[in-house]
């Protein structure tokens, strides 16, 4: 286990960075093998690759074959009209659903059928449409519990008198890294706040600032922009602009269709389940089933 | 809450299924115990080792089964009445009423009570008011049978209105006083807030009228109905040691009361009475449109607070009745009973499907002829332990009921 | 999700004061009833050895029931199942031995492997927290609501199987062992404040402590009552040591995380169901201990459990001590325990007794003679309340329950953060202040840094 194994690529890493993979968290109890432990941190050009997702709901068939990939370092965009099973897709790809067919690979691995906790531990982390903030532990607490493997998550680690000094170091070296984080947000001054009084646009912040912390390699992001006013638009923007450069990877799903094209470096489409098309935001906008798809009608696919 | 509905664990996967086949196997093995027993037939397997043990079977005559399917029932129909209520105030106003059972003990206290008084101050051998009140009579010596001629018929008539409508009085002030200044809390708020009404309804009950369990018990008129079966067939031996088949007599009786068919009369009455209203009136569709989304039914013009109440009445007025019925049926009835029967409508009303009205009766009618026919297999002091445990296993494998997804009828 | 839909504004300064807190109501509560108690004559000893009694035993079990609900959000309402498994299972080990055959069915006669005692309480223990591995590993799952149902009927199960004598005793090993059946268990293992300052290897210690108290008072069982007020009391500061302990800890982050979102915790990379599994069998485990030492050493002599007092009440008392002091705080939980005991649990109780002496009126038979009708006459008829009131008095204890309920119905509406108001302790197992050293940036640096920081 290598002390970068799970950082982004290292020439992206600058100074103030909140990541902070170095802390060496340890992989406690992780059923993982070893040749899985090397096998999923093989840095890939396309560490998420979903293959022919289906799922069904009773009759209901939510996504019907999609496919499609995400690229290293980039921020593609996953759109379509309601109900194009944009939300379903992202829910398959999370583990909250067991998708019915298809399989989903991250860095190389198939993470298919996989639970919430082991797929976003495997460094594919996502946040919630509606800021899902901890109301009632403070915004330090909310961002002290994200990295994963914390030595003092073990309970006797905690509790026994003679383990207990390495989990209070290790707290030290999160807690530094929680403040770097909170700097980087600008949301220091909210530290000691419950996370439940926080304003809409703060909790977004504290959600990306949350999940950044368990040092992901690709975020998922739920309509990161839904109810959020413009300035903050602008700066949730540019947070994501800047965490893309030091080599995060993002995946956001959206329905703002101006929103994506502006912003991502690929763009997929859905429709009725599947892929639609899938390009630069150029190639998109020349695509004329995708206008066809948002005003509503057939599409040939 | 932590877990929201849509949301799974992986754990489901890897219990569900062997657990389901291994319930299967069970019910199975239960069924064709259960006919063999019927039949009289021990299945003795030579184990080496051993010697010839019995494996299944045994002796369950027809008019002992008969009459603990009879019983099952009659419980079943209790549970299915008290099981509405809290179906529809669980689903519409979205939290479990430990206070329930609770209801069911006032609507038994107050119903019997009506009884008492009328038959007791009216009838030839005149009682104080107070002793009548607090139910110190013998039930008997009041001869309050529903065949006990007319005063007899008319104070348990009025017995199980003011049951009913006492209950619903009761419910309502309750709703006022402690459930409507926090509507709007979580489920888990409310739900302790109804154990401290449960308290406060049980203990008041027992300031009043003690802990002696009171006897309403003469149930008036019995029939028995005989039952005859084939001739009686001389033990059948089949293969020197291995299998043993004895037939054993196939005749008795069973024994039903007066009350038995008031009980059944008037559950069922009920029952059909709620399906049509429900079906028929604005007022179901106005419930289910709540149960579903209160938040969209406000907003769609639905008159919540009308609804709630609704809600209340009915399921209180059912509530109350079920307590009277039950004292009726088993005749005696104590402070404490409401709250021990509560369990076993929770049973019935998760089996069944919460917020849904059929769910709740055929939860009950399962969750009875579970308890009075588990006795077959297991000591009868078990029975009331199997039915919670029946609970259990549908919680774990079906957590949504049998019934689902036809909330409110 | 939890009962306090209000949040505060700030997290209040708590820590190192609260300890200090704690000891000051238990001052305040000791100084009211040496008092009362001194008013109404009571002997000064068995009245603080008593109310020392019941607050050590609602802290811990309200400790335990918070690491259940006041942090992880598991709705347990099964508590007293637990306690009882702890207390069966420590009778069956630690009785003295009956032979086979000896005892029958006859209550108190069952015997048990006459193992010590303190591995009694250990197995009890052991054997509620995996009584609790067997309701977490299907119910956990569920929701709230759900897992309340479950609890108490598991609760409840267990209270119709130990009351049924078709267990009431069986043979192991050549010894007969048992539940009791509807007649309950003796817990007849000698006195447990002997064999608890024997197992410390202070045998010595208790006979030379007897030895005097018999010379001064006339009686050694004064040291088994305040040697178990001092056990009580030494198991409360271990619980709350042990609970804070685990509060304090990246551990018990992840509790109060799962209390709050599970789906959102489990997004972070959390084994939401490996947390709540653990945790809900070491609060078993530690609701099993408090069986033990709830049902042992009753007044003074030899404790016994009987079926009865496996009803949901006591599960409910201990709730309403957690509501008190406010779900989710330790130093809450102990406060609450201690409150409840001396002024809601005790309180009635203890106003009877002085009541009692006071008006000379000897109460219970006129319990015995008067029902509710008896007591109302009087007002219907020349408004004279005495007999009503009296009446009240003898049924103290149906009266405390309905105050209960009516306490929770107050909480529930008025203070859901419990009366002693918000007092929510920072999960961490260090203070979440900024570092004093600023980190320049340079990651490499910082962490290298984190040890030689300490």
């Amino acid at each position: 286990m290598s002390d970068t194994d799970i950082d982004p690529p290292e020439e992206a890493v600058q100074a103030n960075v909140p990541e902070d993979a170095d802390v060496d968290y340890e992989k406690a109890e992780t059923q993982d093998s070893a040749a899985e432990e090397a096998a999923k941190h093989v840095p890939q050009a396309i560490p998420l690759q979903v293959e022919n997702l289906s799922k069904r709901f009773g009759g209901l068939t939510a996504v019907d074959g999609a496919s499609f990939e995400v690229e290293q370092g980039t921020l593609t965009g996953l759109i379509g009209p309601n109900g194009a099973g944009k939300s379903t897709t992202f829910n398959c790809v999370t583990g909250v659903l067991e998708p019915t067919a298809g399989t989903v690979r991250f860095n190389g691995e198939d993470i298919t059928g996989l639970a919430p906790h082991q797929i976003a531990d495997r460094g594919l982390a996502r946040t919630f449409q509606i800021a899902r903030e901890l109301g009632e532990m403070t915004v330090l607490e909310n961002l002290m519990l994200a990295p994963t493997h914390q030595r003092g998550e073990s309970l006797w680690r905690s509790v026994l008198p003679f383990t207990r000094g390495s989990v209070v170091e290790q707290e030290e070296e999160v807690l530094e890294d929680v403040w770097e984080t909170l700097d980087f947000f600008d949301i220091d001054h909210l530290a000691d706040e419950y996370a439940g009084n926080l304003s809409g646009g703060q909790r977004k912040l504290l959600e990306l600032a949350r999940v950044l912390l368990t040092d992901p390699d690709v975020l998922l992001l739920d309509e990161p922009f839904a109810g959020v006013n413009p300035s903050l638009e602008e700066r949730l923007l540019e947070h994501l602009h800047e965490l893309r450069e030091q080599g995060y990877t993002f995946l956001i799903v959206e329905h703002d269709m101006d929103l994506i094209m502006d912003n991502c470096e690929r763009v997929i489409v859905m429709h009725q389940g599947s892929v639609l098309t899938e390009g630069t935001p150029e190639d998109v906008k020349a695509d004329e089933r995708v206008l066809e798809a948002y005003l509503g009608g057939e599409v040939e696919t | 809450m932590g877990v929201a509905d849509g949301y799974r664990t992986r754990a489901e996967g890897l219990v569900e299924n062997p657990f389901n086949g291994l319930l299967v196997f069970i019910g199975l093995y239960l069924v064709a115990d259960l006919i063999l027993k019927l039949s009289g037939v021990d299945v003795v397997v030579n184990v080496p080792g051993m010697g010839a043990t019995k494996i299944m079977g045994g002796v369950e005559p027809l008019d002992s089964f008969l009459s603990k399917v009879i019983n099952g029932i009659l419980r079943g129909l209790i549970i299915g009445l008290a099981g509405i209520g809290l179906s529809m105030t669980y689903s519409i106003l979205g939290f479990a009423n430990f206070a329930h059972g609770d209801f069911i003990t006032v609507g038994a206290f107050m119903g019997v009570m009506t009884s008492y008084i009328v038959a007791g101050v009216v009838g030839a051998a005149t009682y104080d008011i107070g002793t009548l009140a607090l139910m110190k009579v013998e039930a008997s010596q009041l001869g309050l049978a529903i065949t006990g001629g007319p005063l007899a018929f008319a104070a348990i008539v009025l017995g199980l209105l003011i049951a009913g409508v006492g209950t619903v009085g009761v419910v309502l002030l309750v709703d006022r006083l402690a459930f409507e200044p926090i509507r709007d809390r979580s489920s888990v708020s409310l739900l302790i807030t109804s154990i401290g009404v449960a308290l406060v309804i049980r203990y008041l009950v027992n300031f009043i009228w003690g802990i002696e369990k009171f006897s309403a018990n003469s149930p008036g008129d019995t029939w028995e109905l005989a039952i005859r079966g084939s001739e009686p067939a001389n033990g059948l031996q089949r293969g020197p040691s291995t299998w043993e088949f004895v037939i054993t007599e196939l005749t008795g009786s069973i024994r039903v009361n007066a009350h038995d068919f008031t009980l059944l009369i008037i559950a069922v009455s009920l029952m059909l009475g709620v399906h049509v209203l429900l079906q028929t009136s604005k007022l179901g569709k106005a419930m289910r449109a709540m149960a579903d989304n209160k938040d969209l039914a406000r907003v769609t013009g639905i008159p919540t607070d009308r609804v709630i109440r609704f809600t209340w009445v009915l399921g209180g007025s059912l509530t109350g009745v079920a307590g009277y019925t039950w004292v009726l049926w088993s005749g005696t009835f104590g402070w404490y009973d409401g709250w021990l029967f509560l369990l076993l409508v929770f049973a019935a009303v998760i089996l069944g499907g919460i917020g849904s009205i059929y769910g709740a009766m055929a939860g009950g009618l399962i969750i009875g002829l579970a308890r009075d026919l588990s006795i077959i297999f297991i000591p009868s002091a078990f029975a009331k332990a199997f039915a919670f445990a029946l609970m259990i296993v549908v919680l774990v494998v079906k957590p949504s009921g049998l019934f689902a997804g036809r909330t409110t009828a | 999700m939890s009962v306090g839909d209000s949040v505060p504004d700030r997290v209040s300064a708590v820590g190192s004061s609260d300890p200090a807190k704690i000891i000051g109501l238990l001052v305040f509560i000791y100084a009211v009833y040496l008092v009362a108690g001194s008013i109404a004559g009571i002997n000064p000893v068995s009245n603080l050895t008593s109310l020392t009694r019941w607050i050590g035993l609602f802290a811990i079990a309200a400790l335990a029931l918070n690491l259940h609900w006041g942090y992880t959000g598991l709705f347990n309402i099964g508590v007293i199942g637990f306690m009882g498994v702890g207390v069966y299972v420590a009778a069956i080990v630690s009785k003295d031995p009956v032979a086979a055959g000896g005892g029958g069915a006859v209550g108190g006669a069952t015997g048990g492997l006459g193992l010590p005692l303190p591995i009694g309480m250990l197995a009890g223990a052991v054997a509620a927290a995996l009584f609790g591995l067997l309701v977490a590993l299907p119910a956990l799952r569920l929701r709230a609501d759900y897992l309340a149902i479950v609890t108490i009927a598991v609760s409840e199960i267990f209270r119709l199987s130990v009351r049924n004598g078709n267990i009431a005793s069986f043979d192991v090993g050549g010894l007969s062992v048992g539940f009791g059946g509807g007649d309950g268990l003796q817990l007849d293992w000698g006195s447990e404040v002997e064999l608890l300052f024997d197992a410390l290897l202070l045998g010595g210690v208790y006979d030379s402590l007897s030895a005097t108290a018999e010379r001064l008072i006339g009686s050694p069982v004064a040291v088994d009552r305040i040697g178990y007020a001092l056990i009580l009391l030494a198991f409360m500061i271990g619980y709350y040591a042990l609970l804070r302990r685990i509060g304090n800890s990246p551990f018990g982050r992840v509790l109060k995380a799962i209390r709050e979102d599970e789906e959102a915790t489990n997004s972070l990379g959390k084994d939401t169901d490996r947390f709540k599994i653990i945790v809900f069998m070491i609060g078993c485990g530690l609701m099993g201990l408090v069986g033990v030492l709830w049902f042992m050493n009753a007044g003074g002599g030899g404790g016994s459990v009987n079926p009865t007092q496996f009803r949901p009440d006591t599960t409910f008392y201990i709730w309403v001590a957690l509501i008190i002091g406010g779900a989710g705080s330790n130093t809450g939980s102990v406060m609450g325990g201690a409150l409840f005991a001396a002024f809601l649990y005790r309180g009635p109780r203890f106003l009877q007794t002085v009541i009692d002496k006071l008006t000379e009126t000897d109460l219970g038979s006129f319990a015995r003679r008067t029902g509710f009708g008896e007591a109302m006459a009087p007002i219907a008829g020349s408004f004279d309340p005495i007999p009503l009131l009296l009446y009240a008095v003898t049924k103290i204890q149906s009266l405390q329950l309905l105050i209960m309920g009516l306490v929770i119905i107050y909480l529930m509406q008025n203070r859901p953060q419990g009366l002693l108001g918000h007092r929510k302790e920072q999960a961490a197992a260090i203070s979440l202040s900024r570092p004093d050293r600023r980190s320049d940036g340079d990651r490499a640096v910082a962490a290298d840094g984190g040890a030689e920081d300490e």
